[in-house]
């Protein structure tokens, strides 16, 4: 009888299912999974590197470009280290503007998460469908800063400005029919306040819809149930975070646990799996979209009743506007010194890490007290993810490997820097 | 917060005495600086003994110190001309030094407990020698695992014990160490496809370091703890 020998097989770089450019390594007994070597690296940009070549505020952008399906988020970690390592805090209505984005871009990255793990494992329907509401919310994102994704929306300091009254329209053109621009075009007659409104009046028949197609649907259920299961020491022992963590049933939830900005002003729930596999992490995202949007109502409710600033009355950290800077030399002043040079940040060293839909995002920053960051690092949830990666597909099915990266929620921008 | 970060750097110090400095921090957290020997000892106490609990690493994090405090620009005279934006390019420190400052490399491990829901920062710097090695902590926390191929890769710490040290972001077959200090920004090598030889070739890079905004350390009064305090006074 001859040897049966193990063979290795290499699944991407340039895989649709491997979410970006994974080069997975995998060694097969038959169809059955041995071992997985992840090589990743393939985006490495040097963020990190780069952000201490360049003054704090310049770097938000590269910001957005990590995860780039949760703009805002990264932002947010990265804005809460300076401002810790400045002892300065943002007004109260800036602060609720950031709780309402960032759970705007849990729920953008959620929609992405599903249609895409959906569209892997056998579910086309569902990728359509959150790419339906996704377009809605990538239009909040263009009301408030000017771009669809890379928002560059947080400062130090506060927000970028404060929310629009109108809300951007879709113009007539020879694709669309006029009926059709008139439709979409009615709910955004009135402000971003009232555009999210009405969104968060629809969105949780759109999550029914979407549980409709999936919660109980047999096959997602066998794709699904029983795959990639991580008991909660292990989740601990790796590293794990956010959903991939309370999936595993440890109630861990950072705007709970170690509220920032206003979140402990918000009401809000944290659903918890049972039996740590991909199906418990389905339905515990799918349930942190309902909670998102909860939050959000109840941000625009206050937000409609609290005019005030959205950004702190520092001129040391904070630019003039442009009508100040035209009229009073002291603006001018302190306008070019921010342009030219940034502000000095005192020395020191701070750890931010906020709840970011993937996980634990952390933004470390050593400063010298120079105009630069020393040492900025990045502490990607997907990184501690990716890395049990091995561990998790072992003794499953080569099939499995795809709702395994799936459930992990990878994005490359993120994992390779 | 405060309090318990206080209540957890009393205990710290009573349980390791000298083994753990604790850094002041201006920004309520907690970091205490370990030897590079004793750092097995501490890491286990640390995760295992029920008052710290810290069951969750959560990151590793190389540092290289070797310009730390420098300033690229600094002038004692006026000029007629003006100055020009560009900075000059600092002598290259060459990686195969005997050894280095004891304060250059460091590993910077951020620590979480959910059961006392704390955090703890721990340094531990590498010491003088060339390659600059420490102890692994996979056995003790498994998350370390690609944190200290990322910190190896990047800053050339080796981790000793590591199961699998590996490079894990630069390319395959690249050389040296890209976050260290004295690593050029723009990097030794770029590559381009060679139509003649039909692949990817690697040729010494063509553009020219450039800094656009030089760095700068102003002495800033409004972050002196002696002058805040008279202030509110």
């Amino acid at each position: 009888m001859s040897e049966i020998e193990s063979y290795t097989i290499n699944f991407g770089p340039q895989h649709p299912a491997a979410h970006g450019v994974l080069r997975l390594v995998l060694e097969l007994d038959g169809e059955t999974i041995q071992k997985a070597d992840p090589h990743i690296g393939l985006l490495h940009r040097a963020t990190e590197k780069l952000a201490e070549s360049k003054p704090y505020n310049q770097s938000i952008g590269y910001m957005d470009r990590l995860d780039y399906v949760s703009m805002m988020c990264n932002e947010h970690g990265y804005v809460l280290a300076i401002e810790k390592l400045l002892g300065i805090e943002a007004p109260i209505r800036a602060q609720y503007i950031r709780v309402m984005f960032d759970e705007i871009t849990r729920v953008l990255n959620h929609l992405m998460w599903l249609g895409a793990h959906g569209l892997d494992i056998g579910a086309m329907t569902v990728f359509l469908y959150c790419f339906r509401e996704r377009e809605d919310l990538m239009d909040c994102y263009e009301a408030v800063s000017g771009t669809r994704m890379h928002a560059t929306y947080y400062r130090p300091g506060g927000v970028f400005r404060d929310l629009p009254d109108t809300m951007p329209k879709y113009q007539y053109s020879k694709f669309r029919s006029k009926k059709d621009v008139d439709r979409l075009n009615s709910i955004r007659e009135g402000s971003l306040l009232d555009f999210i409104e009405a969104f968060t009046d629809k969105f949780p028949s759109c999550v029914d819809e979407y549980e409709t197609l999936l919660t109980d649907n047999r096959i997602w259920k066998q794709r699904t149930v029983n795959i990639g299961v991580v008991s909660a020491e292990r989740a601990l022992q790796l590293g794990f975070s956010g959903p991939m963590l309370r999936g595993s049933g440890v109630e861990w939830d950072l705007r709970k646990k170690q509220p920032y900005e206003v979140y402990d002003q918000v009401d809000f729930d944290i659903p918890v799996g049972t039996h740590g596999d991909c199906y418990d992490r389905y339905l515990v995202r799918i349930e942190e979209m309902r909670q998102s949007n909860r939050i959000i109502r109840q941000c625009v409710d206050w937000l409609r009743e609290n005019p005030g600033p959205v950004m702190l009355d520092d001129r040391k950290v904070v630019p003039p506007t442009r009508i100040e800077m035209k009229d009073d030399m002291e603006s001018l002043i302190h306008h070019f010194k921010l342009f030219t040079e940034g502000y000095c940040v005192p020395e020191g060293e701070a750890y931010a890490a906020i709840e970011h839909p993937k996980g634990e995002f952390g933004v470390y920053i050593v400063s010298d007290g120079a105009n630069k960051p020393y040492r900025v690092k990045i502490r990607a949830p997907g990184f501690a993810h990716l890395s049990a990666m091995s561990e998790m597909v072992e003794g499953h099915m080569l099939a499995d490997v795809v709702a395994i990266i799936g459930t992990q929620d990878i994005v490359f921008g993120e994992v390779d820097r | 917060m405060t309090d318990r970060h206080e209540t957890l750097a009393a205990r710290i110090e009573e349980r390791f005495g000298e083994q753990a400095k604790r850094i002041a921090s201006s920004c309520g957290e907690l970091t205490i600086e370990v030897d590079k020997d004793d750092l097995l000892t501490v890491a286990i106490a640390l995760r295992n003994e029920p008052d710290f609990g810290f069951e969750m690493l959560m990151d590793v994090c190389g540092v290289d110190y070797l310009h730390y405090g420098d300033v690229e620009w600094t002038t004692s005279s006026a000029t007629e001309t003006g100055f020009s934006r560009g900075v000059e390019q600092k002598p290259v420190i060459l990686d195969e030094a005997d050894e280095f400052d004891a304060r250059r490399f460091a590993a910077v491990y951020h620590l979480l407990s959910l059961r006392h829901n704390t955090r703890l920062r721990m340094r531990v710097f590498t010491g003088t020698g060339n390659p600059p090695i420490i102890r692994s902590v996979v056995d003790i926390w498994n998350s370390a695992n690609w944190f200290e191929r990322e910190a190896f890769d990047l800053y050339g710490i080796l981790f000793e014990g590591h199961p699998d040290l590996r490079r894990i972001l630069t390319d395959y077959g690249f050389i040296g160490h890209p976050f260290r200090k004295d690593f050029p920004l723009i990097g030794n090598v770029e590559v381009s496809y060679d139509a003649d030889k039909g692949r990817v070739a690697y040729q010494p890079v063509s553009i020219e370091p450039r800094t656009l905004v030089p760095r700068v350390i102003r002495d800033d009064n409004r972050y002196d703890e002696q002058l805040r305090n008279t202030d509110n006074e």
